[in-house]
């Protein structure tokens, strides 16, 4: 690439954090470190894949208050989350965080286990098992 | 505790290469960001459609993380010292103990819980490389190798990062120069670096990798939309797009980024023929940005089956047979 043809998209992605450094050419035929703000095309790319995780977030959220999942469920999702990830994080099998998606298990928990997995998305234990919340929280996603 | 060295921070494209040139400049080594780059082999081609993160198959332009940091130290003969540590408490209490002996201190942390980190980029990736150089009362000192300032994080911010959990998980790690030799090979480490990745880019024997991992790309590119339909082949290709723009590449899958390395390596092996090369990869570099812009346009518009997979996937193919050409003609030139 050319010094002269480095893309200035700037989509807000960075947040002022960085430019990203391109080695581009310049008229002497000498790298050089060019800065860029995004480039359209590295835009679209990362915006959609930020769509399709706030789809999912949505569609977890219509079932929790259909009642169908638990809070937890909503929760896993919007922090990018899987069973997995989050069994492994609050030090338990994945079978038994799975089966706290459900709301039947989830009503059931003790307050301990309530702290455990709110600390980990950084919520009060009321704020977890707060329907409500979820219902207002809307398509407002991450980004 | 207040201690804060004298850390020199450049921000630089990836994070690995970025943090083994400042530690090295803070004891007086000069390595500029490609010529780590080049020297840890930090060019490569993978695409394995058995490892899924999150339901996608990877492909990805660079070694698995790490390896760049155990070339470096091999070729250059420069010793870490590394650690990990089950207790959380205890990794920061060694930390301290390294910084009050003025060491600045390099470490693995995962990305989602870095509060200083743009939200757009906060994803579960573990394998991020931060170097710590002072500590002022709770507060630690940071140099992130792609932010283009200092950073701090409180000790709390900094343990949970130092203890994210899944693929890659940290567990503590963390590293800092040993031993550096009185005499540095660069040339000989340069030699190395070269041969080593166009080794890894002609002749794994396995599809998946180095010039027949593209091909191999291309072949399963073209039948995404048969195969997935429309939604989820636009989901495939965009990870090939984020893998090869994401943070850290320089651009166009570091190709751009081994170019200025050729350039640097032309001049301190005296081989002016790596100059021409290093026009050639550049060549190739925009080659890959226009595939980004064909297979972009296939994730924008995921909806219809897009006629272009035929297209992106001709240009892998027209990729595959430059870059073979050209890691031929770099493999001979350092013979």
């Amino acid at each position: 690439m050319k010094t002269t043809e480095v893309p200035q998209d700037d989509a807000g992605m960075m947040r002022g954090k960085w430019k990203d450094p391109i080695y581009t050419l310049d008229e002497k035929g000498n790298y050089v470190t060019s800065y860029s703000l995004g480039w359209e095309t590295k835009n679209a790319v990362m915006q959609h894949a930020w769509e399709e995780i706030h789809e999912r977030v949505e569609a977890v959220r219509q079932k929790v208050i259909a009642g169908e999942l638990s809070p937890l469920a909503y929760y896993l999702e919007k922090n990018i989350m899987d069973v997995g990830l989050l069994a492994k994080y609050v030090g338990k099998w994945k079978w038994t965080v799975k089966k706290h998606l459900k709301p039947k298990y989830f009503n059931r928990l003790s307050d301990e286990m309530l702290e455990k997995y709110a600390r980990e998305f950084k919520l009060t234990k009321e704020e977890l098992t707060d329907i409500e919340r979820i219902k207002n929280e809307g398509n407002e996603g991450q980004t | 505790m207040k201690v804060k060295l004298d850390f020199e921070h450049k921000q630089s494209a990836h994070c690995e290469n970025g943090v083994v040139s400042n530690m090295l400049r803070y004891y007086g080594i000069e390595l500029s960001e490609p010529m780590v780059f080049g020297i840890g082999s930090g060019l490569f081609f993978s695409h394995m459609p058995f490892l899924k993160v999150g339901g996608i198959p990877v492909t990805s332009f660079r070694p698995m993380p790490g390896v760049i940091f155990k070339r470096i130290s091999k070729r250059l003969g420069i010793t870490f010292e590394k650690h990990r540590y089950r207790q959380p408490h205890k990794a920061m209490k060694a930390l301290d103990a390294n910084l009050e002996k003025e060491i600045p201190t390099g470490m693995l942390v995962g990305v989602y819980h870095l509060t200083y980190f743009p939200d757009p980029y906060r994803f579960h990736f573990n394998a991020h490389n931060i170097v710590v150089y002072g500590k002022q009362d709770d507060t630690y000192l940071i140099s992130d190798p792609i932010i283009a300032d200092y950073e701090t994080l409180s000790y709390d911010e900094l343990l949970r990062v130092r203890y994210a959990k899944g693929t890659f998980a940290p567990n503590g790690h963390m590293y800092w120069v040993k031993n550096i030799p009185e005499r540095i090979d660069v040339e000989g480490a340069v030699v190395k670096g070269i041969k080593h990745t166009c080794k890894h880019m002609l002749t794994i024997p396995i599809p998946m990798f180095g010039v027949k991992g593209i091909r191999f790309l291309s072949k399963k590119l073209r039948n995404y939309p048969h195969k997935l339909g429309a939604r989820k082949a636009a989901s495939y290709t965009g990870q090939v797009v984020r893998a090869q723009e994401e943070i850290g590449t320089g651009g166009a899958g570091f190709r751009f980024m081994y170019g200025a390395f050729l350039q640097e390596a032309a001049e301190v092996l005296k081989k002016p023929h790596l100059r021409d090369l290093s026009f050639e990869i550049s060549e190739i570099g925009d080659k890959w940005r226009a595939f980004a812009i064909i297979t972009g346009r296939i994730v924008k518009n995921r909806n219809t089956v897009d006629e272009s997979y035929d297209k992106a996937a001709d240009l892998l193919l027209e990729i595959a047979d430059m870059e073979e050409a050209f890691f031929k003609k770099l493999q001979k030139s350092v013979q």
